[in-house]
């Protein structure tokens, strides 16, 4: 039993927990401001996402994109780089997944696989372009990846009118039927919720996570690098090699992501006027994940039910769906600042310690 | 076809589409010459807009034509306040400054249309505002032919933008607070020995980022578009960003990429007017300012360089 108040009481979960708890609260004082019940609020929120069958499964459905995209940022950050680039490296998973999933006709045991390959192939060179600029000329790779995001949406945009857009229309040709990823049977069960093979794969891309980087050798040199570059260099690794290779990785992620958006979900790709966000929601989930594919996974789920379950917020107590952002806004920001939630922990802290002993 | 009406015209939409990307860059430039990240500009721009917009909304009926300054002004206010957590996680905290910024970026999306929507009984759009700035012709250089029209009949916020322009260069480069601003952003230890306080500085300087970037903001909903949405500002707060990094971190330089950027957005009216779209996608004129950031962050387009301690938290302990 002490043993799992001591897992509880680590600082590493602590500030998460209590960060995530401030934004509740910070989203709870934004609805007393704007005349709403907090409380009947976010009891709404849970009974939409665990009220049906249907409903349930659409929360699996958001919660997927949500850990690969995790998942990409997170992988980054073990080798001390910020992919704030996630957004742009699902979009191009998602243009890639496309185009073979449109263009090809294939037996369904290759077409699938092939798709998603493509997906992840486009968003780890997508990444490894600001890995490469970061490696080769010292640029800074948040910039460059929040330039590539845009980049990325107006070259989705145009490939999609170029090639795949009928004349007249503002989504592209369904994919082909064996390029589909979507599980008809599960589906069914949810009453035809898109659950997809995705959200298997996206477990898997976390177990992955952890063998890649603490059972092998080239794990070990990507968490060094992302450590101490400088004492890296001395014993002997390639720190650009490593940037690259970890920007590389974490793009395949997000670009898994956006293949299994089209591939398990929509079946066709539609011009985008704005991001698509997941990948900005990928920096929310690492950062609460503390960069653990578990606690990505973990944070992931948290996130999804958030963003599925506001619109049961606004149909049981008529809050506006935004106002969940605003939650996860405040969660991003006192994870950043977390001096402040130390304020709060520190009391927790204390007290375990004059109980130990 | 009269070149001269076109080119004027060229220039004339140029000056409307630059005039919030100076406004937001030049606000990133005091933030990260203090050595503050600032990539909130996109965050602090919607919050601008937002209350531009509701505060000329509140008081059009009363003020009529003065109630859009009061939008603006009260949107100047706004935006330093909104930019005040930012300095809080930044400076005091010594938070990760690229997140606090993405923090603040979520904030102003959510919250701005949550207002919105509260305001205007759910509508996720302000109202289309009666009163909102109108052009000012300067009198007598708006008859001078073609150039009359392209620079001389503006509205008030590109004047002011212009202005602004000169007095940052005058601020940053020419009084003890701009070497002080600047001292701060490359070395705070030594502005901290010889008595500077860099905290307050770079307090002060997010602050006047949050203002000028919610100046430009308030601009879009008060000029272009005359109203606020939640893809009123949709990006332009980044372009400001490259703009600032483009235009090497010095107000005159970052006008002119601005401007630049401008161009761009103009001439995307003008491609589709004649027809070009079938040789030149209009996709590839929105990304041109985010390649061309690319390039020049890369050095293949003459080298930027950054405020020396740009991103690092300010330890009084460290060495």
């Amino acid at each position: 039993m002490n043993k799992v108040i001591a897992v509880f009481t680590k600082e590493s979960f602590l500030v998460p927990l209590v960060a995530i708890i401030l934004g509740l609260l910070t989203g709870a004082v934004a609805m007393l401001a704007g005349g709403f019940n907090p409380v009947k609020a976010y009891v709404a929120l849970l009974e939409k996402v665990f009220g049906s069958a249907y409903n349930f499964g659409e929360t699996i459905r958001q919660i997927t994109p949500l850990i690969f995209t995790g998942l990409a940022v997170a992988f980054a950050f073990r080798t001390g780089l910020f992919n704030i680039g996630a957004e742009g490296q699902f979009i191009v998973g998602m243009v890639a997944s496309t185009a073979v999933g449109v263009s090809f006709d294939l037996p369904a045991y290759i077409h699938a696989p092939l798709a998603i390959i493509a997906g992840a192939v486009a968003g780890g060179l997508w990444g490894s372009i600001a890995g490469y600029l970061k490696a080769a000329r010292g640029v800074n790779e948040v910039i460059t990846s929040i330039m590539l995001n845009w980049v990325a949406l107006y070259f989705a945009n145009w490939v999609m009118n170029a090639f795949f857009i009928p004349a007249g229309q503002q989504r592209s040709e369904m994919i082909q039927d064996s390029a589909v990823i979507t599980i008809s049977w599960l589906s069914a069960m949810f009453d035809s919720a898109r659950l997809h093979w995705g959200t298997l794969i996206a477990i898997l891309a976390a177990i992955f996570f952890y063998v890649i980087l603490w059972k092998t050798k080239s794990g070990y040199e990507l968490r060094a690098v992302g450590l101490n570059p400088h004492a890296s260099e001395y014993a002997g690794m390639n720190v650009n090699r490593n940037v690259v290779k970890a920007m590389f990785i974490g793009g395949m992620f997000a670009g898994i992501g956006g293949a299994c958006e089209i591939l398990g979900v929509f079946h066709y790709q539609a011009i985008m006027t704005s991001q698509p966000g997941y990948g900005f929601d990928g920096i929310a989930v690492a950062l609460i994940g503390g960069n653990t594919p578990l606690g990505v996974v973990l944070a992931a789920i948290l996130f999804g039910i958030l963003t599925f379950g506001s619109a049961g917020m606004k149909f049981g107590a008529g809050v506006p769906v935004e106002l969940i952002r605003v939650v996860i806004a405040s969660v991003i920001f006192f994870v950043a600042a977390h001096g402040i939630v130390k304020i709060f922990v520190k009391p927790i802290l204390k007290k375990k310690k004059e109980g130990g002993n | 076809m009269d070149w001269g009406l076109i080119l004027s015209n060229l220039v004339h939409d140029t000056i409307v589409f630059s005039t919030a990307l100076i406004f937001a860059s030049l606000g990133g430039l005091y933030s990260e010459r203090s050595g503050v990240v600032n990539i909130a500009l996109e965050g602090m721009m919607i919050i601008g807009a937002f209350t531009g917009a509701v505060m000329t909304y509140a008081f059009q009926d009363s003020l009529g034509s003065l109630a859009p300054w009061v939008g603006f002004i009260a949107a100047g206010i706004g935006g330093a306040i909104f930019a005040l957590p930012h300095a809080v996680a930044s400076v005091s905290f010594k938070a990760d400054q690229t997140v606090s910024g993405v923090a603040l970026n979520f904030l102003a999306a959510g919250l701005s249309v949550y207002l919105t929507k509260i305001i205007f009984n759910g509508a996720g759009q302000t109202t289309t505002l009666s009163q909102v700035f109108s052009k000012w012709s300067i009198p007598g250089l708006h008859d001078i032919p073609y150039l009359g029209h392209a620079i001389f009949e503006a509205y008030p916020t590109s004047y002011i933008a212009f202005i602004l322009v000169f007095l940052t260069w005058f601020l940053v480069f020419k009084t003890p607070f701009g070497l002080r601003l600047r001292a701060v952003g490359e070395h705070p230890r030594a502005a901290d020995t010889v008595g500077i306080n860099v905290k307050k500085m770079r307090y002060t300087a997010v602050m006047i980022s949050g203002a000028l970037a919610a100046l430009g903001g308030a601009t879009i909903s008060l000029t272009t578009t005359s109203n606020f949405s939640h893809n009123t500002v949709s990006g332009q707060g980044f372009i400001a960003i490259a703009a600032l990094i483009f235009g090497k971190w010095h107000p005159a330089g970052a006008m002119g990429a601005a401007l630049f950027f401008g161009v761009a957005q103009a001439i995307k009216s003008l491609v589709q007017i004649f027809g070009l779209t079938q040789y030149v996608p209009t996709e590839f004129i929105f990304m041109l300012p985010y390649v061309l950031t690319i390039l020049v962050m890369a050095g293949f387009v003459g080298r930027s360089s950054a405020p020396a301690a740009l991103g690092k938290p300010y330890d009084t302990g460290s060495r």
